[in-house]
């Protein structure tokens, strides 16, 4: 593993991380032996296979999952259930569908900062939150109302409001067209470059994990996933993904990253695991 | 929601259908706009099946005697109806007199005495039909609502704990196919032992009504309850986590909206079983509602009882129709997934 790019006042410090779910025939070692530093203001993806585990260690970050090895420590403290300085972007929004785009930022500024600001500065903050995803103009619609872009816009205007020290990304634009995905990264990468958010995101998306990220956590395939690769991306920001299509780092980056999907790591999945792997996947989502 | 099914036949027929069947078609849209097609779908039809249903039963009744003459056809039943309508009224003039005699009494008494004490009695006439319909809707609200009042936060507890669930489970599941005519032996005995009182608020027929109605009608809404917030979507329950919402916040903002749907759909079904339950009950219970009508013009056994007791039944018929109907609208007021088909 390549630990000369681990930061050394990291924020968030995963050490031997490891995680086992019991089941009938036994316990899974789904997770095995993952380190990871992450730096203040970094923007890290985590991308591999399906099944790989890349939502285990999300999850695990975010509180959702306990680590039966080791354990993940967020500015000194250890993380032991979810909490809104971890916020998390869901793969599919996940707003209430009864609350219009504000009163679901609402929520979540009500009961985060309930003591500490007035109705008016927490109307400012949800408005201001919202403007910052350009949904001001839609902000008393329903989810049902709004498209699927639009939809995770709010949510991650809900996650930003939060003001989390880290915001977690589960696959946030994996169920949009490609266009949307497109302004959605664009969105992000410009909210990252003026707040200085540290994001831990996963993805699918080999262009989207170089576009966006400061360092690629290339996970091996499970059972017992780990940590295969770091790639640090060297391209300076902002970033601008059509100057990208033709700088020739941009294309060896990418180069790196797909030969570690596809040659290094490629998954050679037995007909007769599928079964297993699937459950796999279910608990780990 | 019914002009709809026409609509979407049209088209699938249009489509399936050969380059004939589609002239013919345009020649009926040329004559008669879609809209008005549509109109006389959604009113004919029903219509239609009404008259069919009227002409199958007057047949029926026809060539079926029994001790009490020939079984009341429509018409028969809709001079019962008016019967029924016009004692109404009488009963209604005669309490009017009633009271204006006593009205009449006391002040007359009064300038005789002035210190004298008015008294004022009740008039104590035998309950009409409507009447006993006004009975019967008070005895099944309030047991449904009693119901529901305990179903609701019940079913949200065991929907939120599957250790509650599993042990709740089969509790439920053993009370729910039980039959009203099952519990009510118990329930009045209960009833007559517990609720003793010289000046009784309530009757005791009411009241053991009411309780029979109750143990019914509660299983729906629980398990119904449970289901819908056992099922809400764990993305929300994870949000609710990353929020760290308390207990309550989380039931009153994630969990009772989320479940909503399904609370209305246990409740419309308890509401069903409510109103079934109800007239089993009053028949034995002897609560003067529409139960102990059919009851009595059973007992009774004139030659118009069976006529009588045709009108109690589409009534009765006919009021659970617009129950159920009811509901609905409260659903759909209530229910965020607009969307959603309700019918």
């Amino acid at each position: 593993m390549n630990n000369a790019d681990n930061p050394i006042n990291p924020i968030l410090e995963l050490t031997g991380v490891g995680i086992e779910f019991p089941t009938p025939k036994g316990p899974f070692k789904a997770l095995t032996d993952v380190n990871l530093k992450i730096a203040k203001g970094e923007v890290i993806s985590l991308i591999g296979h399906s099944g790989c585990g890349k939502s285990t260690v999300l999850n695990i970050v975010a509180g959702l999952l306990q680590a039966t090895e080791g354990g993940a420590v967020l500015e000194g403290k250890e993380v032991n259930e979810p909490g809104p300085e971890r916020a998390v972007v869901f793969q599919n929004h996940s707003l209430l569908p009864w609350l219009t785009a504000y009163e679901n930022v609402e929520l979540a500024v009500k009961t985060i900062f309930d003591k500490n600001k007035t109705k008016a500065e927490m109307k400012e903050w949800i408005e201001y939150n919202l403007n910052l995803v350009h949904m001001s103009h839609a902000m008393h619609k329903r989810p049902d109302e709004i498209s699927g872009g639009m939809k995770q816009r709010v949510g991650i205007a809900r996650a930003l409001a939060m003001e989390p020290k880290i915001l977690l990304m589960d696959e946030p634009f994996g169920a949009l067209d490609a266009l949307t995905r497109a302004h959605l990264q664009d969105s992000v990468m410009e909210i990252q470059k003026d707040l200085g958010n540290t994001i831990i995101m996963i993805t699918h998306d080999v262009d989207e994990a170089v576009l966006l990220s400061d360092r690629i956590v290339m996970m091996t395939n499970g059972p017992s996933a780990t940590i295969g690769e770091i790639l640090k991306i060297d391209l300076p920001k902002p970033r601008n993904r059509i100057e990208l299509a033709d700088d020739p780092r941009y294309n060896q980056y990418r180069q790196q990253v797909l030969s570690f999907l596809y040659e290094k790591q490629r998954k050679v999945e037995p007909l007769s695991n599928n079964h297993k792997l699937s459950k796999d996947k279910a608990k780990t989502a | 929601m019914t002009s709809k099914i026409p609509t979407s036949s049209n088209s699938s027929s249009a489509d399936l259908s050969s380059s004939n069947i589609k002239s013919l078609r345009s020649i009926t849209d040329d004559v008669m706009p879609l809209w008005l097609q549509d109109t006389i779908k959604t009113i004919m039809l029903p219509v239609i099946g009404l008259l069919f249903f009227l002409l199958i039963w007057g047949t029926a009744a026809q060539s079926i005697d029994t001790s009490l003459g020939k079984f009341p056809g429509p018409t028969q039943a809709f001079e019962q109806f008016q019967s029924l309508m016009t004692e109404h009224n009488e009963e209604r003039v005669k309490e009017a007199a009633f009271y204006q005699r006593q009205d009449d009494r006391n002040a007359a008494r009064l300038e005789q005495d002035p210190t004298y004490q008015v008294k004022i009695r009740n008039y104590t006439g035998k309950p009409t039909f409507i009447d006993q319909i006004g009975t019967s809707l008070i005895t099944v609200l309030t047991g449904f609502i009693l119901a529901s009042i305990i179903a609701i936060p019940l079913g949200i507890m065991i929907g939120l704990s599957k250790n509650l669930y599993a042990a709740a489970n089969p509790v439920i599941q053993l009370f729910k196919p039980v039959s009203p005519l099952a519990w009510l032996p118990l329930v009045t005995m209960v009833v007559s032992a517990v609720y003793v009182s010289d000046d009784p608020i309530f009757a005791k027929s009411f009241v053991t009504s009411v309780i029979t109605v109750l143990l019914c009608s509660l299983w729906p809404t629980v398990l119904n309850t449970a289901v819908g917030v056992a099922s809400i979507s764990p993305d929300l329950i994870n949000v609710s986590k990353v929020l760290r919402l308390k207990p309550m916040t989380h039931v009153f903002k994630v969990v009772i909206p989320s479940s909503i749907p399904m609370v209305f759909t246990g409740l419309r079904l308890s509401l069903g079983i409510a109103w079934m339950v109800l007239i089993a009950a009053e028949m034995l219970a002897q609560n003067p509602g529409l139960g102990k009508f059919v009851w009595d013009e059973f007992q009774n056994g004139s030659s118009n009882s069976l006529g009588r007791i045709m009108v109690a039944v589409i009534v009765i018929g006919l009021i659970g129709f617009l129950l159920d109907r009811i509901m609905l609208m409260l659903q759909k007021f209530f229910s965020w997934d607009k969307q959603a088909l309700l019918r």
